[in-house]
């Protein structure tokens, strides 16, 4: 057992650290997330030239063929820095690519995405689905009129994030065989966007008889979607314990300067024990990204992956919620505005606690994998 | 002991359900069931057709308007009110100023701000709160000078006022001031003074909060005169007035009627909703035992609110410290409430703000679009109204003696 981080990683970490911190501070983010696209092209170049996009795809596509450890440091600092670039959202769609696809098909898409130059997205929940991955409305069939391979996708997909950025959107429905994957490009679809809580990009997509590309085989989909959303679910632990780690980091600086009754608000004990139980709580969660991250890598089998990441996510989830609440409390009325960053970490915060399954959610697949 | 409603009081019940029912207009309700904002004219509107029926302030005496219900009564009509889902009055002016002027006002004073308070034709707002005076409220800095010329005796008021809700709907603004700076007890030095927005030297600058909505300011103050007979009480006695006012903001944080309005409506969410399993949320065990537990927390709110009312009925004493209580449990169920619903839609509580036009259906359904905004925007209930740690230390200080 070993917990550091090798040095290829720490150096990866650090220059991401560096970039974002000189690249994307508040004010700048500010300004990207008030932009008509809201989020911005030239830091995804500059992601995609530090070899970001490339991280977790094998050599033979460019790639690093990292994992979600390597992914690690990465997600941290885009957590520290609340980056709405729709990174994560073309991880998740080029590994299923890479899980799913057949070779031609991964010839074709993951050197773009290594580059920078395709976007992805997955569009899979829907209405009524809540958080359960096998439930899902939408149909495919062969085209009878087109070539071969063509394949007429109906169905609608709520909260997509990344939608209206991807140039080509993975499709989860289902065929006679069962639940396929299907790749759709942006423009057959109907994308209605809106701005999502932590100020990423999103939309419902609807699609009638929409023309796609089958994505491997034909059904059995499933497994490979629990392993790619299970990867992620590790990856939004890591980037939570750095938004985390920011709120906590802030709001110890204000206890220490804000001064009221002519004392640093810090130098109440009814305080302090809060902060303490804050900075307890983030240290939790980073144990737990770990432990998920680590496991996500290994080949211990689907069913010790997702134990340990269907527990580190309930950790997540709940001290996500703390976290972010007592950061806004402890700021007082500077909290509640938009012009401190803190109420940005929040929102952020507030939306991983739910994303890719709450904490019930993940309490009751814990649950059931006991068994 | 019997905690049931004696038969007058559920008639008193009825009969304002029944009001309310005919009186509340759709459109205010809509409003405010779906978490729209309401407007400065919104608010209005409800305050003068309540007005005109002769309800809008129930606590006054009869004299000036208020209705000779007593506790109980008018418990029942502000949970009936919050449960029917009408728009609040606005406590600046009928909560907090008007009791302060019927207790400390001149009889000129009480003449010519009550009647136009009742009537809904002056908009009030609170202006305590300073940069570097939250908590702290006593060392605020606002000054007041005094100063006369050919128009009279009056003070010159120079700093700022910030968190100020709806300063800009507002026509006037109750300000605590610094009159006198050379005291060693500071509180000693603050004034309470009326002060009409327009006059000239005020500034009012909006503050955007998380939730992206415009509801407090910044008031700046830039030597603006006010006329002398604008003093509340003595000069130098705005503590005394500030603190029997805090008391009246109190009572009033605790909103039951509106929580269990909210209740109601996540419960029945809950029941249309499915959860993981297909099966309605509102039968999961961990999803029912959330709800549950705070429906038994408004149920001991209710309770202990009605005790704390009978025992002011009793004994006629205005509430003490422990009303700090019904505001620290009252704030925490109605967190508590936006959290839940946050839960309860699942992935649907992430959109926040559309970019488009046609979101009709699909993830902005009514119930959902207004969710997270509200979510947001309801962390401020444990910070206004004197913080729940503020509430927590008067508790431990005045109640019990640490
Ligand atoms: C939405 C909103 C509306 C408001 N409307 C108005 C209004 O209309 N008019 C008005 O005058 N004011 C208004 N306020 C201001 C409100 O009363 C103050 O925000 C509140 O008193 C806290 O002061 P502060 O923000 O300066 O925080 P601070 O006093 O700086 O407190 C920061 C943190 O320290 C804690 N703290 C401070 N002192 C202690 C202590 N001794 N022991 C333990 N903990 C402590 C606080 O609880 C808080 O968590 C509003 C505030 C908000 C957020």
């Amino acid at each position: 057992m070993n917990f550091d981080y090798n040095e290829e990683q720490q150096l990866l970490a650090d220059s991401v650290r560096r970039f974002l911190a000189k690249n994307y501070g508040f004010e700048a983010r500010k300004k990207i997330v008030a932009s008509k696209q809201g989020w911005s092209a030239e830091v995804w170049t500059q992601l995609a030239e530090m070899g970001l996009t490339g991280l977790p795809f094998s050599t033979d596509y460019g790639g690093f063929g990292g994992g979600a450890v390597d992914l690690m440091g990465v997600m941290e600092a885009a957590g520290d820095a609340l980056l709405v670039e729709p990174y994560l959202p073309t991880l998740m769609g080029g590994l299923l690519v890479a899980r799913a696809g057949g070779d031609a098909q991964k010839k074709a898409l993951l050197p773009a995405v290594v580059e920078g130059r395709l976007k992805l997205a997955f569009a899979h929940s829907e209405k009524g689905a809540r958080y359960n991955l096998a439930r899902v409305g939408a149909s495919a069939r062969r085209s009878t009129g087109g070539a071969g391979s063509a394949w007429e996708i109906t169905g609608e997909k709520l909260v997509v994030l990344g939608a209206e950025a991807a140039d080509r959107i993975v499709v989860s429905a289902n065929t006679d065989k069962g639940l396929s994957l299907f790749l759709v490009s942006r423009e057959s679809l109907r994308v209605r966007p809106y701005v999502t809580l932590d100020e990423q990009r999103a939309g419902d997509v609807g699609f009638a008889k929409a023309q796609g590309e089958l994505l491997g085989a034909e059904g059995g989909a499933l497994p490979v979607i629990e392993e790619v959303m299970d990867f992620a679910t590790a990856l939004v632990c890591a980037e939570a314990v750095g938004a985390m780690k920011f709120a906590c980091d802030t709001t110890l600086e204000y206890l220490k300067t804000r001064k009221q009754f002519g004392v640093p608000i810090g130098t109440f004990q009814a305080l302090q024990h809060r902060m303490v139980d804050m900075y307890v709580a983030h240290e939790q969660a980073r144990s737990m990204a770990c432990l998920a991250c680590s496991k996500v890598d290994s080949n211990s089998g689907a069913g010790d992956r997702a134990r340990a990441v269907s527990a580190a996510k309930i950790k997540i989830a709940d001290n996500a919620r703390l976290i972010s609440q007592e950061s806004v409390q402890l700021h007082g009325g500077m909290g509640m505005t938009e012009e401190l960053k803190v109420s940005h970490s929040f929102r952020r915060l507030t939306m991983i606690a739910q994303q890719f399954g709450d904490a019930d959610h993940h309490l009751a697949r814990f649950a059931a994998l006991d068994k | 002991m019997d905690l049931n409603y004696s038969q007058e009081e559920s008639a008193f019940r009825d009969e304002v359900r029944g009001w309310l029912k005919a009186n509340l207009p759709q459109d205010l309700r809509d409003k405010v069931v779906n978490y729209g904002e309401l407007t400065r004219d919104d608010l209005l509107r409800w305050h003068k057709i309540l007005a005109k029926k002769g309800w809008v302030a129930p606590a006054w005496p009869k004299e000036w308007g208020g209705t000779g219900w007593n506790v109980v009564q008018r418990y029942i009509f502000e949970e009936e009110c919050g449960f029917a889902g009408t728009p609040p009055i606005v406590s600046f002016g009928m909560h907090m100023c008007g009791p302060v002027l019927l207790r400390f006002g001149t009889e000129a004073q009480k003449k010519r701000f009550l009647p136009r308070m009742y009537n809904g034709e002056d908009f009030w707002c609170q202006g305590y709160s300073e940069p570097g005076s939250g908590s702290d409220l006593a060392s605020l800095k606002t000054k007041a000078e005094r100063a006369s010329d050919k128009s009279g005796d009056h003070y010159v008021v120079n700093g700022q006022k910030i968190w100020t809700t709806l300063g800009h709907y507002a026509d006037w603004i109750f300000c605590l001031v610094r009159t006198d700076s050379t005291l060693a007890k500071r509180q000693e030095g603050i004034s309470f003074l009326l002060i009409d927005m327009r006059t000239p030297g005020i500034t009012v600058r909006p503050l955007v909060l998380m939730d992206g909505g415009h509801e407090v300011n910044e008031v700046f103050f830039d030597n603006v005169k006010v006329p002398v007979e604008n003093l509340v009480h003595e000069e130098g006695k705005g503590w005394t007035v500030a603190k029997y006012l805090l008391g009246h903001e109190r009572m009033n944080t605790g909103r039951i009627g509106a929580s269990k309005r909210e209740l109601a409506k996540l419960k029945d969410f809950a029941a249309r909703q499915p959860g993981d399993d297909g099966l309605p949320l509102i039968e999961d065990a961990r999803f029912r035992d959330r709800l549950t537990r705070v429906e038994v927390e408004l149920m001991a709110l209710e309770i202990t609110n009605l005790r704390f009312l009978d025992q002011m009925r009793r004994s006629g004493q205005p509430p003490g410290a422990d009303v700090s209580m019904l505001k620290i449990k009252g704030t925490e169920i109605q967190q508590g409430l936006t959290e839940l619903s946050m839960q309860a839609v699942g992935p649907l509580a992430q959109p926040f703000r559309a970019t488009g036009t046609d979101l009709e259906d699909g993830a902005f359904d009514r119930f959902t679009a207004g969710l997270a905004p509200r979510y947001c925007n309801y962390r401020k209930t444990t910070i206004y109204a004197g913080s729940n740690e503020i509430q927590r230390n008067i508790i431990s200080k005045m109640t019990l003696g640490l």
